[in-house]
């Protein structure tokens, strides 16, 4: 069996691929370093000399503006070289193997790579065979896990919140095809948060999802009774109508999260959403743009965040 | 071939014939000669010394893919054949989804030339059971079997149209002929590469539910209570699908199955962080699964252990999970994987070795896989205490792709010996 | 050796700046030790003063070797650098390279009009063109030895010196 390429011998993070087998300890740590990074963003020189003349390459397999603007003002903010790569499905059909173009850009001097790809496991992968000095990052591989997004999510409720074990937290929304889902939970059960729920209809939930640490929920309104956070999630164009779901309509008035629904919730629970937003789907307008939704903020942590994952990274 | 064989001091297995202790075996001609008592005036040519070696018949694998024809830059028959013998096979059946298909006498005759021309393993393939396996025709099974095809399947490909499964079973009973099944609903495993469960969420691959499986097989065993067919069905992995199984002999069907080597040691969670190596079909499912396939082996619901060998070029596993090309080498591994299930079960070596020589032997209606006096002898010597590391330079298969990659193994073969002709000496 | 009173010598430190105000004069102390110091002198000034803390951490030229500290306490410069007479104040002046960090991050803020340094202790051993231009006590240390600046449970300055 492959070892986990995520730490190094003595604990330390050499990549970031998953929240999974992270510690309480580290993903405070990070959190920790964040806060740091979030008063450089309120300055009038928003960088720092830190990573000056390392080189991060943003590696995205799968097209997305926003969480790649984000890495890249990140490490320009650490004063680090970026350079982006989109690389559409069909270059990759045309005969380069997804080894030779890592091979070819580490040639090229990367100090880092961002990684976004379509299929689960693909940073796993990347990981195993970059050299020694090369470090990854996960920006979100298939189904599987988006950590700097799981971690951003955890400063926010942090930053609100301030202790997570007395708090109830429902993640709503197609569970099953969700890697922010999936990073969202792991970080939750490991900062311990005593109850996780999770809140959608079955053929959006996988198979043995209470083996995560959550507590299921097909109704909504029971589901988000007294919860302290709701996390909402994307529903995806292409699921709105067919075999898990058969109209977006059906699903916003049985699982899309409506102020009258957020009664239900403690009057001082906040509302996230990790973008972008289907307004009408998955959540009100009334909602999104009330006082009660921190999804702005969470955009501005995001930054600081995957400041601090990046510093930490190229340290080790 | 006249030469005088003389096995000593080895511990004879026999599986069929009940045999365990230690005896000297005597060839002649190619022939089993003589046990424990050296014939009148046998001079042996040769002396093979068999002290602590374990003396059986020649191993017979149920599933072998073999590359040829069409997929030589996976691997090629000579490397493929090389691994079989050096992993004590003497015998081995291989799928018809080669390129092109094995879909006409023509090609099943050249395979076999081919083979035969090696001197080294008895092939034995299986036809297709539609043309091209595109599910749409049958085959001239009749012209096929008389090629040289000891049964007829449909390998991977999809059989969606049940109406046509079941005149292909019609057809094949006409002549009593086995149809060879590994039974998975298409729509169900669409897109699939893993054990819907568990692991599969923790990981987000997408998912085959285990009654992918046990809907098709239900569907097969009604098919053969219609049709009269007689069915091997292929690779079993579940264990609803193991219950199935039990019903159907209880009730007397004439069916028979098998596991293969992954399936009797590995289970969902040796994906691990994602190794492509453990992307098989079906797939590993999880543990209760696998105990319970491990369990069905030992009281003969399943029948027998195959290798399901299935060389892939590396390139196409170095790639992301789900994109890898499904399977794993296995010809070397099935006599020191079969040892290892049979310590852990605690299976007496007699009843273990049967799994892999005198059951498969039984379903294919070969009269070898023993060592019967007269019979031809095919033979496999190993060394039941030898370690070795399952590494790519130590197998000479041209498929390095196994999910047991770094593992110890225990028993490693010595000599195999086709019609008491060396093939094979480690 | 003996080793002199920090208090003391804080004191020595608010009276040497005294003369040296000027109107757009502000005070930036350097985490941990620095910190302590500037707002004891500016207390002692008449507590009037603009008063910033800097925490060197992202501007260290050591990153690359042994990684990243985490900020427990962040810079906070709640005034304009831009103009301002920055009197930067340390505990122990050795290397200058804290000194040269603390400039980089303060040029970050904006451009001072002058920095001058006032430091504790200056134990010699620069590695960097660095000088103080106001200086408590200057001890002559080993390279074995290490100086440190704590505070006690009743906010009293002490000082320690460790021998490795």
């Amino acid at each position: 069996m492959t070892p986990n390429p995520q730490l190094t011998d003595t604990g330390a993070l050499r990549h970031l691929l998953t929240i999974e087998g992270l510690s309480a300890k580290l993903i405070h740590s990070i959190l920790d370093t964040a806060e740091s990074f979030v008063s450089v963003g309120e300055r009038e020189v928003k960088k720092v000399p830190l990573l000056r003349g390392k080189s991060i390459f943003n590696l995205f397999f799968e097209a997305s503006t926003r969480t790649r603007t984000t890495f890249e003002i990140a490490a320009k903010r650490l004063s680090a070289d970026v350079v982006n790569l989109n690389v559409s499905a069909s270059s990759q059909s045309k005969g380069e193997t997804l080894l030779d173009t890592v091979d070819n850009l580490s040639a090229m001097g990367a100090d880092m790579f961002v990684v976004r790809h379509a299929q689960s496991g693909a940073a796993h992968f990347i990981a195993r065979h970059v050299a020694p000095h090369i470090h990854v990052v996960n920006a979100g591989d298939g189904r599987h896990a988006h950590p700097t997004q799981g971690l951003l999510d955890m400063f926010t409720i942090r930053r609100f919140k301030k202790d997570f074990t007395q708090l109830r937290v429902a993640v709503v929304g197609d569970v099953m095809h969700s890697r922010v889902a999936r990073s969202e939970i792991h970080a939750l059960t490991t900062l311990g948060v005593p109850e996780v729920r999770v809140i959608a209809p079955r053929t959006l939930l996988p198979k043995g999802v209470e083996s995560l640490g959550v507590h299921v929920f097909n109704d909504m309104q029971a589901g988000l009774k007294d919860v302290d956070v709701v996390m909402m999630l994307r529903l995806q164009n292409e699921r709105m109508s067919g075999p898990f779901l058969p109209s977006a309509q059906e699903y916003f008035k049985y699982y899309g999260l409506t102020a009258d629904k957020l009664k239900l919730a403690k009057p001082d629970a906040i509302v996230m959403h990790p973008g972008p937003m289907n307004r009408g789907v998955e959540i009100d307008s009334s909602v999104a743009d009330g006082g009660q939704a921190v999804i702005l903020p969470q955009v501005t942590f995001g930054i600081a965040v995957r400041m601090a994952v990046m510093s930490m990274l190229a340290g080790v | 071939m006249s030469m005088k064989i003389h096995i000593k001091n080895g511990r004879l297995i026999d599986p069929k014939n009940k045999i365990d202790r230690i005896a000297d075996v005597y060839i002649a001609a190619g022939k089993v000669v003589s046990i424990s008592k050296a014939p009148d005036a046998f001079h042996a040519n040769r002396e093979i010394d068999a002290k602590n070696l374990i003396v059986c018949p020649g191993l017979i694998d149920l599933a072998a893919r073999l590359r040829e024809p069409g997929f030589e830059y996976r691997a090629t028959l000579e490397s493929e054949m090389d691994a079989a013998v050096a992993g004590g096979v003497t015998s081995l059946v291989c799928p018809p989804d080669t390129d092109p298909v094995l879909d006409e006498p023509g090609l099943v005759e050249m395979l076999k030339h081919r083979a035969k021309s090696l001197n080294q393993a008895h092939v034995y393939p299986l036809g297709a059971l539609t043309q091209k396996l595109a599910g749409k025709v049958l085959t001239e099974m009749a012209e096929l079997h008389d090629a040289g095809c000891i049964g007829f399947s449909h390998a991977d490909a999809p059989l969606i149209d049940t109406t046509l499964l079941m005149r292909a079973m019609e057809y094949a009973a006409t002549f009593g002929f086995t149809v060879w099944l590994r039974p998975q609903d298409f729509f169900l495993a669409q897109g699939g590469v893993a054990h819907d469960g568990e692991v599969a969420t923790r990981l987000g691959l997408a998912a085959i539910p285990a009654c992918a499986e046990t809907i098709a097989l239900s569907t097969i065993l009604y098919l053969m209570r219609e049709t009269g067919a007689r069915v091997h069905i292929c690779r079993l992995s579940s264990r609803d699908g193991v219950e199935l199984i039990r019903q159907a002999k209880a009730e007397g069907l004439p069916v028979t199955c098998d596991i293969s080597i992954n399936h009797a040691h590995l289970c969902d969670r040796d994906i691990g962080y994602f190794d492509a190596n453990a992307n098989l079909m079906p797939p590993l499912r999880d543990q209760r699964d696998r105990d319970a396939l491990r369990a069905a082996l030992s009281d003969g619901a399943i029948d027998a252990l195959c290798s399901d060998h299935t060389p892939v070029d590396e390139d196409a596993k170095q790639v992301p999970f789900a994109e890898a090309e499904t399977g794993a080498t296995g010809l070397e591994l099935l006599l020191p994987l079969t040892l290892k299930w049979a310590t852990e079960q605690k299976v007496p070596l007699l009843d273990a070795l049967a799994k892999i020589t005198s059951e498969p032997a039984c379903i294919l209606g070969l009269s070898s896989g023993h060592l019967d006096i007269g019979q031809t002898a095919d033979v496999c010597i190993f060394d039941p205490a030898a370690h070795w590391r399952v590494e790519a330079k130590a197998l000479k298969s041209q498929g390095k792709n196994t999910p047991f990659l770094g593992y110890e193994m225990l028993g490693k073969v010595r000599y195999t010996l086709m019609a008491g002709h060396g093939v094979y000496e480690g | 050796m003996k080793l002199p009173d920090p208090e003391q010598l804080t004191q020595q430190l608010a009276q040497a700046i005294k003369p040296r105000l000027r109107s757009n004069t502000v005070l930036v102390g350097i985490h941990t030790g620095g910190a302590w110091i500037a707002e004891k002198v500016q207390q002692q000034l008449g507590g009037k003063l603009p008063l910033g803390t800097l925490d060197i951490s992202f501007y260290r030229d050591d990153f690359s070797r042994i990684g990243l500290h985490p900020q427990v306490t962040p810079s906070e410069i709640p005034f304009e650098v831009e103009d301002a007479h920055v009197i930067l104040i340390d505990d122990v002046l050795h290397t200058g390279r804290t000194i040269r960090a603390a400039m980089n991050e303060l040029y970050d803020y904006g451009r001072p009009a002058a920095i001058e340094l006032a430091v504790l202790i200056d134990r010699g051993g620069r590695e960097l063109p660095i000088a103080a231009d106001i200086v408590g006590a200057r001890l002559d240390l080993t390279e074995d030895q290490n100086i440190q600046v704590t505070l006690d449970p009743n906010n009293k300055l002490t000082l320690s010196l460790h021998q490795r």
